[in-house]
């Protein structure tokens, strides 16, 4: 019976996690919606919310502050989510979108619309670029981003469908859309190039209720798939004969994960640009507190994602306030040393 | 008891591995399934519970056509140990309740817990339910795998090299606790090992595979010298100490 109780208080251990990032994504939600140029206080948030707030501050929070937040939570749970189960099926703690040619393809597809069909540049202005149809460069980039995610699943089945040949077909595939991203951008005019290089940047203020609802429904389409699946993403852990041996039909699950995943991927990546690092990190940085069962890793993972975009994005809205810093970079500023610790870490208590 | 018969199996039809394998394994014994390197010994045992899937033959568990089973089924009826136990960051208890997942809908219902408790006691690792596997020894770690397999309540447990990569203690201890649970569950245990003594001591029937092929198969009588000169190419002598046939190899000097 003790030994009974231990194993419970270890789970309890594992949901106090979990619910201490809950905790901790609502509370800085909350924060993100307060700061920036125009502050707005706790009361005047609930004012506006209850509709007892001024016509400006209900502009800036439904049209600006809420959409950012809700964007960062959303795109969080999405990338994390798509890193820690690509990392399962594909047994490779490097495996994201990004590692995956899957943000490189994107990138392209956004070039393609900007440069050649013209999507590209309205105005510019010393601290922005607009980009006049964002709608065009976020659907080339999602067309292509799944050409690159079709390519890959096509080209391993060609022999067998392992890990590695995903990978290696990821790491081409990469090389392959950025060289004619390179090409696109040498022939173009320097304000479209301009225009290519900030959309890469990555932005979570691009993206209006329509585009958050869009994603929102595509991330917990996903969520609950990876859900459904989170024992067979525990059996491969074991490798793949001794996951065959429990029932799991390994590459059907494969195909499965890898196409929820990159669509999932493809789709935020289209609207919001590319944030390196949260799909990577989130996983490795949870597996500390919670192992690697995906019964608790997928959920906190997938918090710790939004946690983490959240963070980043309240930083970079206020490191040189009112200019805001690109998010991408803010999440690679953070995510590369704090990866380098963890892997050190890892390491030297081995 | 499971029955094969005519297993074919092949990566391309100029190649075989298997040819022609026949045989059949009772509840309650193990059988060691024997050869030297590259034989085949690995490929015949995953083409049981079809983690590959042989070309043709017919394997019967219990009267069931394997070939007809879902996955699921084949998980309910038959459990395998990999040579190769990766140390994930699970915990033991976790670990084994894995074990579960082919009952598993959703999430593990009452009988599945109190299953793994039952197997965590007997396999003396209550203690060690909340460490993680990674944590673990050689030996400890094939005792949870071994545990992880008994709770999928199988008919027929495959070993890939159980034994493998333990010391001469766990060894002897995982093999007696194999051989205990064989008889009491009523299951067939199919081994691919390598020491022949481990296997002579703990094992009742013996199969030899040889070029493709089932070369002998049966109790402790097979194991001749003339047979291990075959399968190996080595003359050996096969003495009895304490009642236990003992294998001395006697290379040309």
């Amino acid at each position: 019976m003790e030994n009974a109780r231990t194993y419970e208080r270890y789970l309890r251990n594992k949901w106090v996690f979990m619910i201490g990032l809950i905790v901790c994504v609502v509370l800085f939600s909350v924060f993100a919606i307060c700061v920036g140029s125009a502050g707005l206080n706790l009361n005047q948030i609930f004012r506006t919310i209850v509709g007892m707030g001024s016509n400006q501050s209900e502009i800036i929070l439904f049209n600006i502050r809420l959409p950012r937040v809700v964007t960062a939570v959303v795109a969080g749970i999405g990338l994390a989510g798509v890193g820690c189960v690509m990392q399962a099926l594909l047994k490779n703690p490097l495996a994201s979108a990004s590692t995956l040619g899957i943000a490189q393809g994107a990138a392209f597809g956004a070039s393609f619309a900007i440069i050649v069909l013209g999507a590209g540049l309205q105005s510019q202005t010393i601290d922005s670029i607009t980009i006049s149809n964002p709608y065009t460069v976020s659907l080339c980039a999602f067309v292509s981003a799944m050409i690159s995610t079709i390519m890959i699943l096509g080209l391993s089945q060609f022999r067998k469908v392992t890990p590695e040949s995903m990978i290696l077909s990821g790491v081409a595939l990469s090389t392959m859309f950025g060289g004619a991203t390179t090409l696109l951008q040498y022939f173009a005019a320097d304000v479209k190039v301009a225009a290519v290089v900030f959309w890469t940047f990555g932005d979570l203020g691009r993206t209006g209720w329509r585009e958050i609802l869009v994603m929102s429904v595509v991330v917990a389409v996903a969520l609950i798939f990876f859900l459904l699946n989170r024992w067979n993403f525990n059996a491969l852990q074991h490798g793949e004969e001794t996951a065959k041996s429990l029932g799991v039909h390994v590459k059907r699950l494969r195909m499965a994960g890898m196409f929820v995943s990159s669509l999932t991927a493809a789709t935020i990546v289209s609207y919001i640009g590319i944030i390196n690092f949260i799909g990577l990190i989130a996983p490795h940085l949870v597996r500390r507190f919670v192992g690697n069962d995906y019964r608790y890793l997928l959920p906190a993972s997938a918090l710790t994602g939004a946690l983490l975009l959240l963070v980043s994005d309240v930083i970079a809205r206020l490191v040189v306030a009112p200019i805001i810093l690109p998010i991408g970079a803010i999440t690679s500023f953070l995510g590369a040393p704090l990866f380098l610790y963890l892997l050190f870490k890892g390491v030297g208590s081995r | 008891m499971i029955f094969v018969k005519d297993l074919e199996f092949y990566y391309n039809k100029k190649n075989h591995v298997l040819n022609e394998i026949s045989f059949q394994a009772e509840p309650g014994l193990c059988t060691a399934v024997l050869g030297n390197n590259g034989a085949g010994k690995s490929t015949l045992i995953k083409c049981l519970n079809r983690i590959l899937e042989p070309q043709d033959g017919q394997i019967l568990v219990e009267g069931k056509n394997v070939n007809a089973l879902s996955r699921n089924d084949i998980a309910k009826s038959m459990a395998y140990v990999s040579q190769k136990n990766p140390s994930e960051r699970v915990t033991v208890y976790d670990t084994v309740l894995l074990g579960r997942k082919p009952y598993i809908a959703f999430e593990p219902t009452k009988k599945d817990h109190q299953l793994v408790k039952q197997v965590l006691k007997r396999m003396s690792l209550t203690s060690f339910e909340t460490r993680y596997v990674d944590e673990l020894s050689g030996g400890e770690v094939q005792k949870v795998m071994l545990a992880r397999a008994l709770v999928q309540q199988p008919k027929v447990l495959l070993l890939d090299e159980p034994t493998s990569s333990l010391d001469l203690n766990n060894q002897y201890e995982v093999l007696e606790r194999v051989r205990e649970i064989a008889k009491e569950e009523q299951i067939s245990v199919i081994i691919v090992i390598h020491d022949l003594n481990l296997a002579l001591r703990y094992c009742d029937r013996f199969l030899f595979v040889k070029n493709r092929k089932i070369l002998a198969y049966g109790d402790k009588k097979v194991v001749t010298p003339e047979i291990m000169k075959i399968v190996y190419g080595m003359e050996v002598a096969v003495e009895v100490v304490r009642g236990v046939p003992v294998i001395i190899p006697m290379p040309l000097l």
